[in-house]
């Protein structure tokens, strides 16, 4: 069996926005409960660069990307509801 | 496109730069607050909050950021492009399109908010300095968050943002077609008690013409027309026709008066239409309405006035050709410029289209005349409802430009025998003129009468009209026994009168001849009297001299006896 892939995800906050803390949480809690050892989390707050979320075309917030294992998917919300997390994430329910 | 500036800038307003709705709103909208324009698919939401935009940085410096949640800004910059508001160049500073679209592949999980959108338009607000901004079909948007309470929360949040950075806003909305106006929209509801200014714009299809009407729904602090007013979207975006307030019907009143090209109509009129008059010709098909149309053209040519001369039923040319029978001469003036024909046969559209067309002709060519012939033809496919306020903005706006106007109509075949038109616009008219015909002893004239003219005493009369290759004449109709006559009853008539005429003058001739000739004879009977009197008179003479003759002779005879006889003195 090779070795599990690493997921790369960049999370865009607003703040410290109620959906943009309870992302954060969430996030964290997912990744140390089934990918731990194999994930980067870069977080980019929108209200201290704007400039990234006009080139970025990021408009709700927050929004999870998953940079990798291919293929990117984007996920927007406070990622409380797990099934459908998990379904665009690729990973066993 | 035009831009018209209003008289007295009002600070707490910003131009719309849309020709009417600045009317309609007492300036424009309200600046620093944000206006609500709701309306179904296809009603002109988008281009009115473009050109709103697009006119703000182009006349006002105001640059402007567009947020496209539904159509791709790529689109939309395709669809306006044909409005020629040179939005490339705008877009190098003035005008800024972000794509809000929701992606297809963005899957949700968990509730969201519009805060990163906020944050980057802010970053660009400050960039371009923005003063106006749309937020185009944001019910797409609150459509993702699929919970009354969290759209509730992004309209305020959103409102919230642009109270705090002072941008004029406008908000679109979809509402849908009649069958789901107000349901599952409770956003809107909501978003109406919100902002400080609502606009509806309505589109519908009536006997299928379209119309298309905006509607002020609500506007905080401010005075504004509250009915429906049509616009149209033509080559220069949206075009709305404006309010009609009491006050902006200035109407400077002149005595001049204006030759209606037939002489003795003139005459009749006590001078001729007034200047700045709105006439109305009606009558049946045939009854020579064109035809005045067409002389009250020539003459204000022949004056050297600038005329328009639209033309509903029949192409200009052929207008033109068929007065040139009667001897009215069109074509000259047509080369010269001064006469612009319009055939509005090949305009197609409801009837707040016609009037714009018509007004834009109008101003274009310098107009003081009109002539709309017929005008009833703006009440047909599906107009009735909007042709009445149609035909008195007509006529408002003619006596506001001081344009004299004379529209012809054509009587509904329906109600032959009322003398009103559908349009209910001889009611507004000054002059109105009923031609008619005369059926009578086999033949059908017609006939010519002065229903009412403001301000002028005029014939009550029927007259007869005349056509001829010679022009147009009115001549006297006759009345016998309470019956008009025309045409060869007329004809008739005028002969025999004449033939008394000639006969009682002959009669005269006769008697005067005859008692000259008896004067003649008296005097010669006197004469011969008199010759006879002094005959007498010298026989009475002679017969007195020659006794007293006799008596000397006798005397001087017994003398000359009494000599011979010696005889001695006594």
């Amino acid at each position: 069996m090779s070795k599990p892939p690493l997921f790369k995800f960049r999370l865009y906050v607003a703040g410290d926005g109620p959906h943009s803390t309870q992302a954060r949480a969430n996030l964290t809690a997912l990744c140390r409960e089934l990918l731990p050892e194999r994930h980067e989390i870069e977080v980019v707050d929108v209200l201290r660069d704007p400039q990234r979320a006009l080139t970025d075309g990021v408009m709700l917030t927050p929004l999870l990307v998953k940079l990798s294992p291919a293929p990117i998917r984007k996920i927007t919300g406070s990622l409380s509801q797990r099934e459908p997390l998990l379904q665009a994430l690729g990973l066993p329910a | 496109m035009k831009v018209k500036k209003p008289t007295v800038a009002n600070p707490s307003k910003a131009r719309t730069g849309i020709e009417g709705f600045d009317e309609i709103t007492h300036g424009g909208l309200p600046r620093g607050r944000t206006t609500l324009v709701e309306g179904g698919p296809g009603s002109g939401k988008t281009i009115m909050a473009l050109q709103t935009l697009v006119n703000g940085a182009r006349y006002d410096n105001e640059p402007g950021i567009f947020v496209a949640f539904e159509e791709s800004s790529e689109r939309i910059l395709a669809n306006a492009g044909k409005f020629g508001w040179d939005l490339a160049e705008l877009q190098k500073k003035k005008l800024f399109f972000l794509d809000a679209q929701p992606v297809a592949d963005v899957f949700q999980s968990g509730s969201f908010d519009l805060i990163g959108m906020l944050a980057a338009l802010e970053a660009k607000m400050r960039q371009i300095k923005a003063r106006r901004i749309v937020f185009d079909a944001i019910d797409v948007v609150l459509a993702l968050l699929n919970d009354p309470l969290a759209e509730r929360r992004e309209v305020y949040r959103l409102h919230e943002w642009l109270l705090a950075h002072g941008l004029t806003a406008i908000i679109t909305a979809k509402i849908g077609g009649p069958e789901s106006r107000g349901v599952n929209q409770p956003h809107l509801g909501f978003m109406q008690f919100m902002v400080d200014c609502a606009v509806i714009l309505n589109h519908e299809v009536a006997h299928g013409v379209s119309q298309r009407n905006v509607r002020v729904v609500k506007y905080r602090g401010s005075a504004f027309a509250e009915n429906e007013s049509p616009f149209l979207i033509d080559d220069g975006g949206l075009e709305v026709t404006g309010a009609r307030g009491l006050s902006r019907v200035e109407v400077t009143v002149t005595a001049e008066r204006v030759s209606t090209g037939v002489p003795r109509l003139d005459v009749m009129l006590g001078g001729g239409y007034y200047r700045g008059a709105g006439i109305l010709i009606t009558g049946f098909p045939g009854t020579a309405k064109s035809t005045l149309s067409g002389a009250f053209a020539e003459a204000a040519c022949q004056r050297g006035e600038r005329t328009l001369f639209v033309s509903f039923d029949s192409d200009a040319n052929e207008v033109v050709r068929n007065l040139a029978s009667v001897n009215i001469r069109l074509e000259r003036f047509v080369k010269k410029g001064l006469l612009r024909l319009v055939s509005a046969r090949t305009i197609s559209g409801s009837s707040e289209i016609h009037l714009m067309r018509i007004k834009n002709f109008a101003e274009e060519h310098g107009a003081r005349c009109v002539v709309i012939d017929p005008v009833s033809a703006l009440s047909k496919a599906g107009n009735e409802g909007t042709a009445y306020s149609v035909a008195e903005r007509l006529i408002d706006w003619t006596k506001a430009e001081g344009i004299t106007l004379l529209c012809t109509s054509l009587l509904d075949d329906a109600a032959p025998h009322e003398e009103g038109t559908s349009l209910q616009i001889s009611t507004l008219a000054d002059t109105w003129i009923h031609l008619n015909y005369l059926v009578h002893a086999g033949e059908r004239n017609r006939s010519l009468s002065i229903i009412k003219s403001r301000g002028t005493g005029h014939s009550n009369q029927v007259r007869e009209l005349v056509l001829s290759d010679k022009g147009v004449t009115l001549a006297d109709a006759y009345t016998a026994g309470g019956e008009v006559l025309m045409g060869t009853l007329r004809w008739e008539k005028e002969r025999a009168v004449l033939a008394a005429r000639v006969e009682s003058e002959a009669a005269k001739k006769l008697k005067q001849a005859t008692v000259a000739s008896e004067e003649a004879l008296l005097e010669v009977r006197l004469k011969a009297v008199q010759l006879e009197l002094e005959v007498k008179r010298a026989e009475k003479e002679m017969l007195t001299r020659s006794t007293a003759v006799r008596t000397d002779e006798l005397a001087s005879g017994k003398t000359h006896l009494g000599e011979l006889r010696g005889v001695d003195e006594k």
